[in-house]
């Protein structure tokens, strides 16, 4: 679809449409401007054109140079693999725009991020609490991400106002920062009654660092390494969409060699993680065997990194241009051999897990987020995929996967059961793509290139593990970074948690955030 | 059953496609006898009569270093063989693990965890970022460097460290509290 075919596309359901200018910024990625005035009613329209729920909404700080802020709005298009980012002006003397909020939900908390870091008002999003800066540790009226803060000014601190469901009988249940296991801060709070939860009413923030500012100032090989500590067990899916925005922006296209040991790398990385999330599930309904193994095939897997390329968690390996460490034949053997028992010990961990009963009575039917809501609330990755929703970047955007014929997984089910089948599939065919991959690579060829770095933007995309990352990043003419906007898919899947609680007792709840496990550091950046 | 526990120092549990020398690894750890798992275990068996019981703390971190520490306690390492006990709450706690750059938002879990704890303790930090704030250095909301707020007794270098460091660290610091 070019840019006349999307204008017209949004002129059919909002023929007000008016647009001051439309490139096509790259192959994949159509930029369009406009005023101020219509940005809410195109992008609703938008929403209608593609059915695809807000990819990310974020702003920038361009007072310095033009006196106003910017406010962008992507869309993802998934039958064609393209993203429109619709952007627009806002006067630094009137800082606000129209909320999408009450249309769109999947909106609502990438406006509440855009309120508390810029300052700017959505105007009619009937939920302003701030996201990450906490009210109790620093005053309102910190921007954080505007471009003349630098360090947090004293004010009035306040407490946070939690919803809260009253009537008889209803007790609340707090849980955390602090949690029993060996895990990221979250605050979740339970309104009960009797057994069902009625309300899980979630707060993070506990695991802010400052990421995107931090990014700023900072050429693109120093803040490569920065994306890979965003989110730990995410490393590789980070740099990856971080180093493909630099790459698009300097007009770069890497060898085919490189192309393929990026899948290879992204997909052990799927692996691991999720033979550990599998484990997890079995050990939060108390089922401790199998997921000790589960615990051994994940330690195979990480050591197998470790001597392919010398990290355990894949860091280090991928740079902008390519990748840093080749397979040779000798690690190309190493990698046939350990997948043999891997795969080997997958299907055993899987037999036990199926043909238990008592587990499969806790996963069936437990933990449910329906694909009605899946969609409402923009659920992204293996979540959304779970709940019937057929997402996933890898099927739809990238070259090597559909040569490989990539096949999608996804359950109708949306309960903790589809989760698991969903990883188990997922597994099986990343082992099965890691295969072919391997066979395709050719030691010959370059798989590192050196880009000559250019002003510009553009945004970075990744299927990880849990679910698309998104880098959008705008570099000056040096090639040093201006702005970086990072979506990892825990920020909105976990409203998709809050909701498949629901009607589910307290004892069911490890085994439903499990299922989902999110990011704490992706999600609070 | 103290013979079973020798068999399984000695022995290890796991040995199919995992490294085969890894287990010997554990048990050597730097030391030339190959008495470094046995030594652990006794230091333990002294100084906290059989358990050393440790709370974890993320206080920003990525979820690297837990990763690890999750390994650790696989049945590989299986840091448990010598007496060392994650616990559920800092009231059972001898030591708290923090990993992560201290989020100004975690400043105050960070504090009373530690005031709940009982007498006598010490903290341990995990990784780079709980050393000086680490990548994330600079932030406007890291308190950063751990050893600014409560007393450290250990560092474990790292990003993350391997589960081996982890150990290979709490060996340490036991030979020094002795």
């Amino acid at each position: 679809m070019d840019c006349t075919e999307v204008i017209t596309g949004i002129k059919n359901i909002f023929p007000g449409f008016y647009a001051l200018s439309a490139t096509q910024a790259y192959a994949d990625e159509i930029h369009i401007k406009l005023r101020r005035e219509i940005f809410k009613d195109t992008c609703l329209a938008l929403h209608k054109v593609f059915s695809s729920p807000v990819a990310v909404l974020f702003a920038s700080d361009e007072r310095k140079d033009a006196a106003k802020f910017v406010v962008n709005c992507a869309f993802v298009n998934l039958r064609r693999g393209q993203w429109v980012i619709i952007s627009t002006d806002i006067p630094q003397d009137a800082p606000y725009f129209d909320s999408l909020a009450r249309n769109i939900h999947s909106v609502s908390l990438f406006e509440r991020e855009v309120w508390e870091m810029f300052g700017l008002e959505p105007k009619g999003n009937p939920d302003l609490r701030r996201l990450r800066l906490h009210d109790e540790v620093c005053p309102k009226g910190n921007y954080p991400l505007r471009k003349d803060f630098h360090k947090i000014q004293p004010g009035d601190l306040e407490d946070y106002k939690f919803c809260r469901v009253e009537g008889l009988g209803v007790f609340e249940v707090p849980v955390g920062p602090v949690h029993a296991g060996i895990i990221g801060p979250g605050h979740f709070r339970f309104s009960v009654a009797g057994e069902p939860i009625i309300n899980l009413e979630t707060r993070f923030g506990f695991t802010h660092r400052g990421v995107e500012k931090l990014f700023e100032g900072r050429s693109c090989f120093d803040a490569l390494q920065l994306a890979e500590c965003v989110s730990g067990d995410a490393c590789f899916a980070h740099s990856l969409a971080f180093s493909q925005a630099i790459e698009k922006i300097s007009g770069v296209s890497i060898s085919k060699q490189a192309a393929y040991l990026r899948a290879i790398f992204l997909e052990l990385e799927r692996m691991y993680n999720h033979v550990n999330d599998i484990g997890g599930m079995a050990v939060d309904v108390g089922f401790s065997f199998p997921s000790a193994y589960a615990s051994v095939i994940k330690e195979a897997i990480l050591q197998l990194n470790d001597k392919l390329t010398a990290s355990r968690y894949l860091k280090q390996v991928n740079t902008v241009g390519g990748v840093l460490k080749g397979l040779d034949g000798a690690k190309k053997n190493m990698l046939r051999t350990s997948f043999k028992s891997i795969k080997r010990d997958f299907d055993e961990l899987i037999n036990i897990l199926y043909s238990s009963v008592s587990f499969m009575d806790r996963v069936d039917t437990t933990g449910a987020l329906r694909r009605k809501t899946a969609e409402g609330l923009g659920v992204v990755g293996l979540v959304a995929r779970s709940s019937g929703v057929p997402a996933d970047l890898r099927e739809y955007f990238s070259g090597v996967y559909k040569e490989a014929r990539f096949k999608m997984a996804t359950e109708e089910s949306g309960d903790v059961l589809a989760r698991l089948k969903v990883r188990v599939a997922e597994f099986k065919e990343s082992s099965r793509l890691v295969e072919e991959f391997t066979g395709k690579l050719l030691e010959s060829q370059e798989i590192n290139i050196h880009p000559e770095l250019k002003g510009g933007s553009a945004l970075g995309y990744a299927e990880g593990w849990r679910g698309p990352v998104l880098y959008w990043l705008e570099t000056d003419a040096e090639g040093l970074i201006q702005r970086c906007k990072i979506v990892d898919s825990s920020f909105l899947n976990w409203q998709g948690l809050s909701y498949a609680v629901l009607g589910n007792i307290i004892p069911d709840f490890p085994l439903c955030n499990k299922s989902f496990n999110l990011s704490y550091s992706g999600g609070d950046l | 059953m103290l013979l079973m526990l020798k068999n399984r120092i000695l022995k290890g549990l796991f040995s199919r496609h995992i490294e085969p020398d890894l287990t010997a690894k554990i048990d050597r750890l730097g030391l030339p006898a190959g008495q470094a798992g046995l030594e652990l275990k006794s230091l333990i068996q002294n100084k906290f009569r059989r358990s050393l019981h440790i709370r974890h703390l993320d206080s920003g971190s990525c979820g690297a270093c837990e990763s690890e520490i999750i390994s650790a306690n696989n049945p590989i390492y299986d840091l448990q063989r010598f007496g060392v006990n994650f616990t559920a709450s800092p009231r059972h706690a001898d030591a708290l693990l923090v990993t992560g750059p201290v989020s100004k938002n975690m400043l105050i879990a960070l504090k009373k965890t530690y005031d709940s704890m009982p007498e006598p303790k010490f903290v341990i930090t995990c990784g780079d970022c709980a050393l000086d704030g680490g990548p994330f250095k600079g932030s406007y909301y890291i308190e950063g460097a751990v050893k600014n707020i409560l007393p450290v007794a250990l560092h474990i270098p790292g990003c993350p460290p391997s589960p081996l460091a982890i150990i290979q660290a709490l060996l340490m610091l036991l030979r020094e509290k002795e």
